[in-house]
């Protein structure tokens, strides 16, 4: 995927200015950025759900109309309706619906796919439980099975890990890993610095503009994170990974950074 | 017993009425499920008495107040969603403005019509006992197309109605469906007119698919037990109205509250009393 000097918004009001990424096939890409600052954005003009305002974006190979079969997307968890009286199999068949036209049924080749990318995610045993039911990390296998469906290339997912514990998180970024080494390539956002650090191969910072683009161990560091979440954080490499602390001292209340990595601790 | 059961269909008004409010209560009880869901019940109830300026206009220059309704609910219901995507203006401010505005129309023609009260009550409450086979023959027909279209469209409505965003990612034609289920609604609310009337038909529309909602897990068993919920309450508003002397529409209205009431209270998964036993 590569997006080229990129102006994306809503109504005609950029959200997203001058976006540039190259992102290879096979890569984990992490994007990262405080709330509001267009981390969705750039995954859902990457999806075509809204139009660019200017520049573009290529998605392997194919420029401007998309070929959906080949992206798969998570939403963010809390934007799905999971009162809705569906089972965990019918969401992953859903995955499906994009390779089907209009007034075309499912066929047992859609069922079979939806239930291999269940047992991908280990949800198969759980097919005829109600959504409502699930767990947290429960729910978000759901999503991945539903986005793998139809086997993409690419997958694209807003906020992953919001709200999983450490446990769950590593087990789904294992799972993405896993997709991986099958070629599919990764692009996630997130909060988390140290997820980014430690498992992405690039990190791309957002504030409305982007930040900065490139490798986790050349890019997150004090300055461009400080210019990224508007305060200045302090790094502290450890063990290869890169952990964020915070100086109140010098944040100022409107552009807190809203969380900071699990075991970091803030030092004031 | 037997001529308590009998007794009522060997008049052709209940035969005709029977049918029209079976294909009602049916068509209202699938439709109503995504009504449900998606929480546009008030939109329902706005096409529904805003029809009475079509029906109105009909009435008054002798055309059939069927056509009317169909021509006033399909465009009311556009409006009101394309007023609340493109006009900033929030979905139940143009559902109450398109309410208002139809009714009041309605009501003023109809008050230009001699004897208006008479003619304006079996409007607004229904007259199922009044209804002809080409009217009946006109519910089926429009019935069947919703249908239809439902049948057609089913796994596309099932995805939109879930998740908006993801189903728009995938390629479903996402804007075309949300003005196509607030016209579908629409003109359910045309084929249950006869059978309940313009103020009643709101209950048809949510009461059985509400109800099945608290009796069944899955969207197709909700769908199945929505139907049956709509025509037990047709059959039975029917007897009620036949042996006791009562308004049609209304009984068939009572009747689904209180399955919904029974539901509520007794429902082996979601049931008040259980609940409180737990």
């Amino acid at each position: 995927m590569s997006v080229r000097d990129l102006w994306a918004g809503y109504d005609g009001n950029a959200v997203l200015e001058a976006v540039n990424l190259e992102i290879d096939r096979g890569d984990m890409v992490g994007i990262i950025g405080p709330n509001g600052s267009g981390k969705s954005t750039l995954i859902k003009t990457a999806l075509g759900l809204i139009k660019p305002i200017k520049g573009e974006i290529s998605i392997l190979g194919a420029k401007g109309s998309l070929e959906r079969h080949l992206v798969g997307y998570i939403p963010q968890a809390e934007l799905v309706d999971w009162d809705f009286p569906v089972t965990v199999a019918d969401v992953a068949l859903m995955g499906r619906y994009s390779l089907r036209g209009l007034f075309r049924r499912t066929t047992k080749e859609d069922r079979e796919a939806a239930d291999s990318s269940l047992e991908l995610v280990k949800m198969f045993e759980l097919r005829n439980r109600l959504i409502g039911e699930l767990s947290g990390g429960q729910r978000r296998r759901v999503l991945l099975a539903r986005a793998m469906a139809h086997s993409p290339e690419l997958l694209l997912l807003d906020e992953p890990m919001a709200g999983l514990d450490a446990t769950t998180q590593h087990q789904l970024l294992d799972l993405l890993d896993q997709l991986r080494s099958n070629g599919a390539t990764v692009v996630l956002s997130t909060h988390d610095l140290s997820c980014v650090s430690s498992r992405c191969d690039k990190a791309c910072c957002l504030n409305r503009k982007q930040i900065a683009f490139g490798k986790p161990s050349d890019v997150l560091n004090e300055q461009v994170l400080g210019d990224t979440f508007g305060t200045h954080l302090l790094m502290v490499h450890l063990d290869g990974q890169a952990y964020a602390y915070q100086h109140h001292t010098h944040s100022d209340e409107h552009s807190e950074p809203e969380r900071l990595p699990g075991n970091g601790h803030s030092n004031d | 017993m037997i001529d308590f059961l009998l007794d009522p269909w060997e008049f052709a008004f209940m035969q005709r009425a029977l049918l029209a409010a079976c294909l009602a209560a049916l068509v209202c009880s699938v439709i109503g499920v995504f009504v449900v869901l998606r929480g546009m019940g008030f939109m329902g109830d706005a096409v529904a008495h805003s029809s009475l300026a079509g029906m109105s206009v009909a009435y008054f220059f002798g055309g059939s107040v069927f056509w009317g309704a169909f021509a006033w609910a399909v465009p009311a219901s556009l409006a009101i969603t394309f007023i609340s995507r493109k006009a900033k203006v929030k979905v139940d401010t143009a559902i109450g403005i398109i309410f208002a505005s139809g009714f009041a129309i309605g009501i003023i023609l109809m008050s230009q019509v001699n004897n208006y009260t008479a003619d304006l009550f079996a409007l607004l409450f229904g007259n199922v006992l009044a209804v002809s086979w080409e009217e009946v023959f006109l519910v089926a027909l429009i019935s069947g197309g919703i249908l239809l279209v439902i049948i057609m469209f089913y796994k596309e409505l099932l995805f939109t109605t879930y998740d908006a965003t993801m189903s728009a990612a995938s390629g479903i034609p996402v804007r075309f469906l949300q003005y196509l289920l607030p016209v579908l609604v629409g003109v359910t609310t045309v084929a249950s007119l006869r059978a309940v009337g313009i103020v009643l038909v709101i209950a048809l529309l949510i009461t059985p698919a509400a109800t099945a909602a608290l009796l069944a897990r899955r969207l197709p068993a909700i769908m199945v037990f929505s139907v049956l919920v709509g025509l037990i309450s047709s059959v039975a508003g029917l007897y009620l109205s036949f042996h006791a002397d009562l308004p049609t529409g209304p009984s068939i209205v009572v009747v689904a509250t209180g399955i919904f009431l029974a539901a509520l209270l007794f429902s082996p998964s979601n049931g008040l009393i259980w609940q409180a036993r737990r």
